[in-house]
């Protein structure tokens, strides 16, 4: 590898890790301001995977139904089974409104209802009034609003003259002794050199990490990279335990079919054709809490009502809408059906299961998407110089349990907060701090480790081996020795992989070494799920222990910490006080 | 279960020329150069399997070999490959309508990096040079910019392009002159904002197209509709901007 001082260095006011949502609204807020902005990406922008988001963001625009911001905030606070930031998710809320308006403005192709406003339709978990009749609070184009949103604003950012680093994989954050952050070590993917981003502010928006599962909705790029930096650089993780699994995947392959299809009025049948969500949620029905919804589906298989002949699934039923309403507002869900299954949804149910979709732990931040980590003065302090913001962060607005449309949400509101806070850390910190050369020498390691030649297993194997352990021991429903073996069999992962070897060690375009790179990041966001998970003797959201089936708010009204140094758990508490308005003290959750 | 027959394009620049697969050059000066050549893989077949995943199991097999792809359900756009001749997206594509043995090259007409991953920067020129965003002029209301269902409508068909370079590298046109010609992919977003109800830069966007290269070196070959892999029509979209052109003109 090369030696430190004869690498190329590069000088950036912001650097922005990850192109999705979250890194393009805070891009473009930066480079409208005149910044110098540089966005590094491991995939050309568009590749992200917010490109694959399907339903809609939540805002309550009331354009189809009576709505109020202050409703969508007692929605998320409840769907978060009380363990959401309540100071944050007043501010979402309120944000939302301007921020999709603002997206419309900069061309978002949105649906539109006949009198020209935007398209809304019903998602799980909306209600009118503090938990009264269904809202429709989700603003969609057609179901492929992540599509629409991610285009739109690499089209404004190319507009602005965002300075894109396309194809560049991040390496390590660069921290220096007195632990502020001063950029990052990043792979030039195609010439396979290094290069030292030196920038006054950094902000992680590198998205999940739902690889670390073995089916998943999300993207072969999902290997939560930043997560696995900020822990690398001595920043904890916060209630990774947390994950998300979407009850609608496709059965046994994992695409993602959208919460809006039972939003337009489509339903779960089991292998008798009753409509089993009768029972489990009496009033939501199908629109329940994800995490209701998925455990339902568990329960109805391991009851013997499975659908299939390994009755290892159940259906979903759109056929009833008509042919119109299918092709219309679920055009790439129509698509899917016919690509994977072969069926047209509008004619035939579609096997479904639940399948690994999102991470609602994440970089620990405050509403200004600032990262803040324990420290001398509490656990909340602020690491000079480092922002997180989107899926890799943990603000926390989703708590135990996110809401279908609030990840978009939570991207494009905290990103464009990323940006304005980063405006202000940059006029207060005019100069760059001094670099040294020691402070690249952990992501030189990091990258030389790769290069020693021999025998040793293969990435492949062993990313297999992960994610099949990550199913195994911490999927839907969950128990004490199930985990505490996982987390045996994880550490004896992590040994292997410390050995591992490429065989590959050519320059140009080498994806192995990329993956291998990649890997690192999974076992460590791997760990930090068992870890967290493991600790939690309650159930609650989407964490949910069969040994420990009620919530505790005594115990655990509580946010968990996970360090990587000898893999520690800590704890902080939740903010339920919001800015403007009254707290919502947690209430028994029934949908 | 049985066996699918894959013959893939390989190009790796920094091997020697001595330890790599490939045919031995007679001419000394270009045995020093690695040259492209066709590997033959089997890979077990799968049920339902996609070309995706038989290049992800060519992987399995020899960790040098290398594509771009991501999402795996034909939304990011990542995997265009050509498969027996075929621009696709290997991840949508189905082996079981591909002819054995399927014969996987990069997408034609740009430089290829390594193996099917090719360098796609004209593309992404081309792209931006038709300024892809939207420009309003009036000063924006408090809420939503009202938009008819019928005006929305005209966006369909124009604004689910995904720019995998499928259409633009199946052009003639855009083989010729890909620094003059903007391609398919790229004319198909010029005519996504001009057909925008909310858009108010019509006049500059069609003046911008003049000239004998731009927009008419298309000559509705239709190459780009074929193998679309997301069933859009950049043809049509061409012959808007031209009979716009036409409306403005008189």
């Amino acid at each position: 590898m090369a030696a430190v001082r004869s690498l190329p260095h590069r000088h950036f006011d912001a650097l922005i890790i990850g192109a999705g949502g979250a890194g393009l609204n805070a891009a473009l807020r930066l480079a409208d301001a005149d910044l110098r902005v540089a966005v590094v990406s491991k995939v050309f922008p568009t590749r992200s995977h917010t490109v694959a988001a399907q339903g809609g963001v939540n805002a309550a625009l009331a354009n189809a139904l009576p709505d109020n911001w202050h409703w969508h905030m007692f929605d998320t606070v409840k769907g978060s089974d009380y363990l959401g930031d309540q100071d944050a998710i007043e501010t979402m809320c309120r944000e939302a409104i301007p921020t999709v308006y603002e997206l419309e403005h900069a061309g978002v192709p949105f649906s539109r209802l006949d009198n020209g406003r935007i398209y809304q339709r019903a998602f799980g978990g909306q209600s009118q009034h503090f938990g009264g009749e269904q809202a429709a609070r989700t603003c969609a184009a057609a179901d492929r609003t992540g599509h629409a949103i991610l285009h739109t604003l690499y089209q404004q950012n190319l507009r602005a003259k965002t300075h894109f680093f396309d194809e560049y994989f991040a390496v390590d954050l660069i921290r220096d002794d007195e632990g502020a952050i001063l950029g990052a070590l990043v792979l030039d993917i195609e010439s396979g050199e290094p290069l030292v981003i030196a920038s006054k502010t950094t902000l992680l928006a590198t998205g999940g990490h739902g690889q670390v599962y073995r089916t998943t909705t999300n993207a072969f790029i999902n290997t939560g990279d930043g997560m696995a930096m900020a822990l690398r650089a001595g920043v904890p993780l916060q209630d990774m335990e947390f994950y998300q699994f979407h009850p609608t995947g496709v059965a046994g392959k994992g695409m993602l079919i959208t919460e809006g299809a039972r939003g337009e009025g489509g339903y779960l049948i089991n292998s008798d054709g009753g409509r089993f969500m009768e029972r489990y949620a009496p009033h939501a029905l199908d629109l329940a809490s994800r995490d209701v919804v998925s455990r339902s589906i568990v329960t109805e298989i391991r009851e013997g009502r499975g659908c299939g002949p390994n009755k290892d699934y159940v259906l979903l039923k759109v056929d009833h809408l008509g042919a119109d309403v299918v092709h219309q507002r679920l055009p790439g869900i129509t698509d899917i059906c016919r690509v994977f299954l072969g069926i047209d949804p509008a004619k035939e149910p579609i096997p479904v299961f639940p399948t690994a979709h999102y991470a609602m732990g994440g970089i620990p931040t405050d509403r200004y998407a600032r990262v803040v980590a324990p420290a001398r003065h509490g656990p909340e302090e602020v690491v000079p110089g480092l922002y997180a913001a989107g899926e890799c962060a943990c603000v926390s607005v989703h708590g135990a349990n996110r809401l279908g449309g609030n990840s978009l949400l939570d991207i494009l509101v905290f990103g464009r907060a990323a940006g304005t806070d980063i405006l202000s850390y940059v006029a207060e910190n005019p100069h760059h701090r001094p670099m040294r050369d020691a402070y690249l020498e952990p992501s030189l390691d990091r990258l030389s480790r790769w290069e020693r030649r021999g025998e040793g297993e293969r990435v492949a194997d062993l990313k297999a081996e992960l994610r099949r352990l990550m199913e195994e021991h911490c999927g839907v429903f969950r128990d004490q020795a199930t985990m505490a073996e996982g987390v045996e069999k994880l550490k004896g992962l992590r040994a292997r992989v410390e050995n591992a070897r490429l065989r590959d060690h050519s320059q140009t375009f080498n994806t192995a070494r990329i993956e291998a790179l990649e890997l690192d990041n999974l076992v460590d966001v791997g760990m930090a799920t068992l870890m967290s998970a493991l600790h939690r003797d309650e159930s609650r959201g989407a964490h949910s222990r069969v040994d420990h089936p009620e919530r505790d708010d005594e115990r655990w009204l509580k946010h968990s910490l996970y360090l990587r140094d000898g893999d520690r758990m800590d704890y902080k508490p939740v903010r339920t006080k919001p800015l403007t308005v009254d707290s919502f003290p947690p209430k028994p959750r029934v949908y | 279960m049985t066996a699918i027959r894959l013959s893939v394009y390989r190009y790796q620049p920094d091997s020697e020329p001595s330890a790599s697969n490939a045919p031995k050059s007679d001419s000394e000066s270009d045995s020093r150069r690695p040259k492209p050549y066709m590997q033959t893989f089997e890979v077990q077949a799968q049920p339902g399997m996609m070309l995706r995943e038989a290049l992800l199991a060519i992987k399995e097999q020899d960790e040098t070999f290398a594509f771009r792809h991501s999402c795996g359900e034909g939304v990011c756009g990542s995997d265009g490959v050509n498969a027996n001749g075929t621009n696709c997206l290997a991840c949508i594509t189905p082996i079981a309508d591909l002819k054995q043995p399927i014969q996987v090259r990069p997408l034609p007409g740009r430089p290829v990096i390594r193996d099917l991953v090719v360098d796609m920067t004209q593309f992404y020129e081309q792209y931006r040079a038709v300024d892809p965003y939207l420009i309003r002029k009036d000063p924006l209301p408090e809420q939503e910019i009202r938009q008819s269902p019928a005006d929305r409508d005209k966006l369909d068909g124009l604004y689910e392009c995904i720019l995998c370079g499928c259409c633009s590298t199946a052009c003639p046109s855009f083989w010729w002159n890909p620094d003059k010609f903007h391609g398919p992919a790229a004319l198909l977003q010029s005519w996504r904002f001009l057909a925008d109800s909310r858009d108010q830069a019509t006049d500059e966007r069609l003046d911008a197209l003049e000239g004998p290269y731009k927009l008419f070196r298309c000559h509705s070959i239709m190459n780009c509709v074929e193998v679309c892999p997301k069933g859009l029509n950049p043809t049509q979209a061409i012959g808007r901007i031209k009979e716009l052109m036409l409306e403005q003109s008189v």
